[in-house]
């Protein structure tokens, strides 16, 4: 019989969080080097989820099948995706869409970026115990998923925006509901804020935790709440506009480290909460010049052929900076798309975040960068 | 703020005449070839010379040309403080297909790199950790390449349909 050697003097242990764990949201594996409860290393574990995104591009013999493909990676923020991917195709195209479709898309970009974050948030509580905030919240996000549902007909993968224009147009109340949502969701934000954002077992689980400083927080190419948690006021939407974010006005929440450090898990939290009145503020004014007439698949292309070229375009979606890299050789079908998510290069930045942090903790990490795995695995 | 041409000229008085070109397709946006030996001091400069910035690397693709029989790396970097961006591609034959690595210069590379690796074959010099990142380790081949062929069976299981 072999000999069990107890080594006493090396209390270093390896262990495995995920793939099913109910705080990695979709099947992440964290190997987690551990003394006692303190985490001297972690290397993330991805791949799990991946089906060949990049390679299916390759093949469609059309760029508008990609759409739904697109819908598929962050399957939170289907919209967000889709308008990323359909504005890289229309600048190789050079096509102008209609003014009610950009308002549209703006209009839905803005509800998504609400629903995803109410999503963040919610779960975000759930990991660290707080239930009730995330029924809370779910009840408001199925009031934007019934907007989508009565429009798109889906309420999660939507596959409505098309390449120069949408597929089709909103259902008669789309106004009415949408101005309804605002006026009735703006209260509750002020309600989240007493039930988790300034509780006092939320803010000491989160407060000084993960603190990701700016330098290294731009060194790996943080984006989004990520990044601005940080305090880096860094925005697609205003430093590098698309679409026709630059006729809003709004501002850009930053961490200030309020409650801790700046860039602890609370700063990136409490950015996604000051950015869903942000949101409000967009959707009311699009929802004001938006013209009432005009047809949204007017501009639709029957033959989509780019000429020969390649772009990186980037846009921001809920979770930072959605980057399309199209490589086009004049045939229908796209040479090479490559998919910069979020997700995945954020999930690179936790061995940087959290050397040092107990157990517990790294639920609270993971949970403040809000990952998708669809969109990191593609 | 910097346009590509003024960055492909400054960068020409740095590193040479005849190092780097300026190219770009029909439409879309231009990029500079760099020499894949030249890619680690060229990102160096890029990142630490006070005029030009480039603090963060966007996005790290690799692509396999298959006429040429050549891989290519296409890096796309911006400056959150001089707000300009840029792109830069290496290309190597594809039965050598070595470019060092610029993880010590961005750390976003790390990542991406590993995926280019697994995808297309890049191999990274000097990368401290290049091992496969979506695919299991015993995978074989790299899938984004346009001449792949799907292995038949992986651990006994058929992968066709």
């Amino acid at each position: 019989m072999k000999e069990i050697v107890h080594d006493t003097e090396n209390r270093q242990m390896t262990i495995n969080m995920g793939p099913q764990h109910p705080s990695t949201h979709g099947v992440l594996r964290l190997e987690l080097d551990i003394d006692g409860e303190i985490v001297i290393n972690v290397r993330p574990n991805i791949g799990y989820l991946h089906r060949c995104f990049e390679k299916h591009a390759e093949k469609m013999d059309d760029y508008s099948k990609i759409v739904p493909y697109t819908d598929r990676m962050d399957y939170v923020s289907a919209m967000n995706q889709e308008h990323g991917y359909v504005l890289a195709v229309e600048r190789m195209l050079e096509i102008e869409v209609p003014e009610r479709v950009e308002y549209i898309r703006v209009i839905m970009a803005e509800m998504q970026r609400v629903a995803s974050h109410l999503l963040g948030i919610g779960t975000f509580g759930l990991d660290l115990g707080a239930f009730t905030p995330f029924l809370y919240l779910f009840t408001e996000r199925e009031k934007i998923l019934d907007i989508f549902e009565r429009t798109s007909g889906a309420r999660l993968l939507y596959n409505y925006f098309a390449i120069g224009g949408l597929i089709k147009d909103v259902h008669p109340d789309f106004k009415k509901d949408t101005a309804e949502f605002v006026k009735t969701f703006r209260p509750k934000i002020k309600e989240l804020n007493d039930l988790l954002s300034t509780n006092r077992i939320f803010v000491q689980r989160t407060a000084n935790v993960g603190v990701l400083p700016a330098k290294v927080a731009l060194n790996y190419g943080a984006s989004g709440p990520v990044l601005r948690g940080s305090g880096v006021k860094w925005d697609l939407r205003k430093n590098d506009p698309y679409s026709i974010y630059d006729r809003f006005d709004f501002d850009i929440p930053v961490g200030q480290g309020e409650m801790g450090t700046l860039g602890d898990c609370w700063d990136r939290y409490n950015v996604r909460v000051l950015e869903l009145e942000q949101s409000l503020r967009i959707i009311e004014q699009a929802l004001e010049d938006m013209p009432d007439e005009g047809d949204v698949t007017e501009a639709v292309p029957k033959r989509i052929r780019p000429k020969e070229g390649e772009l990186y375009a980037r846009t921001e979606t809920p979770r930072g900076e959605l980057g399309y890299y199209i490589i086009s050789d004049k045939s229908g079908s796209p040479y090479r798309v490559k998919a910069r998510a979020p997700s995945f290069v954020h999930l690179g930045i936790l061995p940087a975040i959290s050397k040092g942090a107990l157990i517990a903790d790294m639920v609270a990490i993971v949970g403040s960068i809000d990952i998708v795995l669809g969109e990191a695995d593609r | 703020m910097k346009q590509p041409e003024e960055i492909f000229e400054y960068l020409k008085n740095e590193f040479g005449e005849d190092q780097l070109s300026f190219e770009s397709g029909d439409i879309g946006q231009p990029w500079i070839l760099v020499p894949a030996a030249l890619i680690r001091n060229v990102s160096k400069f890029l990142r630490d010379d006070s005029e030009l910035r480039f603090n963060t690397l966007m996005c790290l693709s690799g692509v396999h040309y298959e006429k040429e029989e050549e891989l290519g790396v296409a890096y796309h970097l911006h400056s959150t403080e001089l707000k300009h961006t840029i792109a830069l591609k290496v290309r190597v034959p594809i039965d050598e297909p070595n470019v060092p690595s610029v993880e010590s210069i961005w750390k976003t590379a790390d990542w991406h790199e590993r995926e280019a690796w697994d995808l297309l074959g890049v191999k990274f010099d000097e990368h401290p950790n290049l091992k496969r990142i979506l695919l299991p380790d015993d995978w074989e081949g790299h899938p984004l390449r346009k001449d792949y062929v799907q292995q038949e069976f992986y651990q006994g299981i058929t992968t066709g349909e």
